[in-house]
């Protein structure tokens, strides 16, 4: 055992795994952000890259690189915390080495397809080999494939492991989620002309996943971290997560409906989606709650300082980001004027960052703390923890502000172009010259910059925190 | 410990509840899909079969509903001056599709207002006042799918599509899958709607 020093030997099996995986997942994040910066600054720059780097290419790899680094760092998640739950190693690990080859090297060859290729002929071939062309799935047809191949060894990996070893109340829900989360990306791997259906099961891919399985999956992790961070009692915990499943898919399930007000589909959506996704914001309160109650019961004293502190920006940016700018928007009398305006930017941005970025990065603490051999991280750190802090600061600060300035112009839009404009082409960009809507942008463009240096700054972080730490004993708690 | 006497605070009870709430809300789920897939298949009340693109389409205010509808004339007004029958049509709005697919139209525009924000709403584009007088309007989003770059008009904005490469014949089925869909009942999305051909229905 190395202490200070990144040594895989710390590290069981999964948790070797799990450190590729982290890995990749923070070099996506590295390129979301970038393109992310790049497609924001287009709104402001239009001749930027015009006829090179075309806006729908940047927003394709902003948007994908989002979806891949987190699924990478739920994998990984899985993986880094299967031994400790299940109490035996990991059943098929050469299998989740290959799976996790083939994963990256199909990553890599769909953003290079995306990147300088861009766009094929209205063929069959080009769904199949270059972009699929529908928003968050956009991977070719082949790679779908490759998907789902990489998603049965992980999910085998998940099963197996934990029926022969000891199954909790985690592993179990884990691994129903997982069968949900494997069986729905099928939903989204076949070609209709018909757009209305084309988008029916596209969203049962995009929401069942998001607004489901993948809160489901965050809460088996939210779990394992009270229990890790805290030494929080498992028995409470696991009955907060099977309360949490039982909200989680009481409401999710049917706030499906809250896609389905204006794609073709009838009426009674309107009363389904309205109601069900109101309901949605209460899980997340259960959330909230929990993670609160825990964290102040144990007077907030964890071994892993930052890892506790994302877990808690995951409660509340998963209750604000999920929650608050989700049901703002969600009911048909308001997202008529608000549906596929900068309001959906503004939820998605903070939704996806508070309900997901905030808990793998929480996980990437947990690994590089193990990596060196199980050192303190807490608030006596020697150089007083100054980055990780000020990482959290720039990433939260960075993201709500860019929320905010999106909503802003998303209120200007969803008035000028939806209520005055009638939503034509001339409507379209009446919305978009006016100047409160292009001060929105600008300021996302700043909030863009401040979320990028919180990067940078968060990635110095992780590979420096804990070098020059004392080992931490065995006791979870201190 | 006493409080774990409590049915409601039991482990067990909230496993349970968990398994039957999520059964139950896919049951629901799929009894719903059923229903669902079976009023949006084209040639529905909702999703007009394909051959609409040989009538006139416009976009009319229902009192009864109170939003607008589209309304498909009895009378023919076909795509390009040639009538098409179910099969040529399906083939041709297929074609149309497959190109927006490939061309990822949809990480700048918005369709049933889902994708980006980058350019206008495709809903409706069909019916869009921009077009002028529905008597040059095929002949305009031609020119317009052909040269964007030239026949830009973005108000300042700045903003202009970039040239795609789309051939003439690739144009027209694009045209004539914007043309269907813009047939298609979205309970009055998007609102407001500046029609071409407007009134009440």
């Amino acid at each position: 055992m190395t202490i200070n020093q990144f040594n895989t030997q710390n590290l069981n099996v999964g948790q070797k795994l799990a450190i590729k995986y982290f890995s990749v997942a923070v070099v996506l994040f590295a390129a979301q952000i970038l393109f992310g910066l790049i497609a924001g600054l287009q709104y402001l720059q239009p001749d930027l890259f015009y006829g090179v780097l075309d806006f729908n290419v940047n927003r394709t790899v902003h948007i994908n690189a989002m979806i891949i680094w987190m699924l990478y760092g739920f994998i990984g998640a899985s993986y880094w915390l299967l031994e400790d739950e299940t109490g035996i190693s990991i059943v098929g690990i050469k299998w989740g080495h290959f799976s996790f080859w083939l994963l990256t090297v199909a990553v890599i060859i769909v953003v290079l397809v995306y990147l300088f290729i861009q766009w094929g002929p209205g063929t069959d071939a080009t769904i199949w080999f270059i972009n699929e062309g529908r928003e968050y799935i956009e991977a070719p047809r082949l790679a779908d494939i490759g998907i789902v191949i990489c998603m049965l060894i992980f999910f085998y990996n998940v099963a197996a492991t934990v029926s022969k070893g000891k199954v909790t109340g985690i592993t179990g829900v884990l691994t129903l989620d997982l069968v949900a989360l494997a069986g729905l990306y099928l939903a989204g791997m076949f070609y209709t002309t018909n757009i209305s259906l084309d988008q029916f099961w596209w969203w049962w891919v995009i929401h069942l996943w998001v607004e489901a399985t993948w809160e489901v999956l965050v809460g088996c992790i939210m779990a394992w971290g009270l229990i890790t961070t805290l030494g929080a009692s498992r028995k409470i915990v696991t009955t907060w997560l099977y309360i949490e499943v039982a909200l989680m898919f009481g409401a999710g399930i049917l706030g499906l409906g809250h896609h389905y007000f204006w794609i073709g589909t009838p009426e009674y959506w309107f009363t389904v989606g309205g109601l069900f996704s109101a309901l949605e914001p209460i899980p997340l309160v259960a959330m909230v709650v929990h993670a609160v109650y825990d964290s102040g019961k144990h007077g907030f004293k964890s071994n892993n300082h930052p890892a506790m502190a994302w877990l808690i920006a995951h409660a509340f940016g998963n209750f604000f980001g999920a929650g608050v700018w989700g049901f703002m928007h969600t009911l048909p009398q308001i997202n008529l004027y608000t549906h596929g305006t900068q309001w959906t930017a503004s939820h998605g941005h903070l939704a996806f960052f508070g309900a997901y970025a905030t808990i793998i990065i929480a996980m990437f603490y947990f690994a590089v703390q193990k990596w060196r051999g199980g050192v303190t991280i807490r608030g006596d750190l020697v150089d007083s923890g100054w980055k990780w802090k000020w990482s959290l600061a720039l990433l939260n600060i960075g993201v709500m502000g860019m929320t905010i300035a999106l909503l802003i112009s998303g209120y200007e839009q969803s008035q000028i172009e939806r209520a005055i404009g009638g939503s034509t082409w001339l409507g379209y960009f009446q919305a978009q010259i006016h100047p409160w809507f292009v001060e929105g942008l600008v300021w996302r463009q700043i909030m863009g910059y401040i979320t990028a240096l919180g990067f940078i700054l968060l990635v110095w972080d992780l590979l420096t925190i804990g070098k020059k730490e004392p080992l931490e004993l065995e006791s979870k708690v201190a | 410990m006493n409080k774990n006497k409590i049915w409601w605070s039991s482990e067990q009870f909230w496993k349970k509840t968990a398994i039957w709430v999520t059964a139950l809300m896919f049951v629901i789920l799929i009894f719903l899909s059923f229903d669902t897939i079976n009023k949006i298949t084209v040639g529905s009340n909702r999703v007009p079969s394909y051959s609409v693109i040989n009538k006139q389409i416009s976009y009319k205010f229902d009192t009864k509903r109170n939003f607008q509808v589209p309304v498909i004339s009895e009378q023919d007004s076909p795509l390009f001056g040639k009538k098409l029958t179910e099969e040529q049509a399906e083939k041709l709005v297929t074609h149309g599709k497959k190109i927006v697919q490939g061309r990822n139209c949809m990480n700048c525009h918005t369709l049933l207002g889902n994708g980006a924000y980058y350019a206008p709403d495709l809903t409706k584009a069909w019916l869009d006042k921009a077009w002028g007088d529905e008597k040059y309007r095929e002949q305009l989003m031609i020119n317009f799918l052909m040269e964007p770059e030239k026949n830009a008009r973005t108000f300042g904005s700045g903003r202009k599509m970039p040239n795609l490469n789309i051939s003439k014949q690739e144009a027209q089925a694009i045209i004539a899958f914007l043309k269907w869909m813009s047939s298609i009942d979205t309970n009055g999305f998007p609102y407001n709607f500046n029609a071409i051909s407007q009134g009440e229905k």
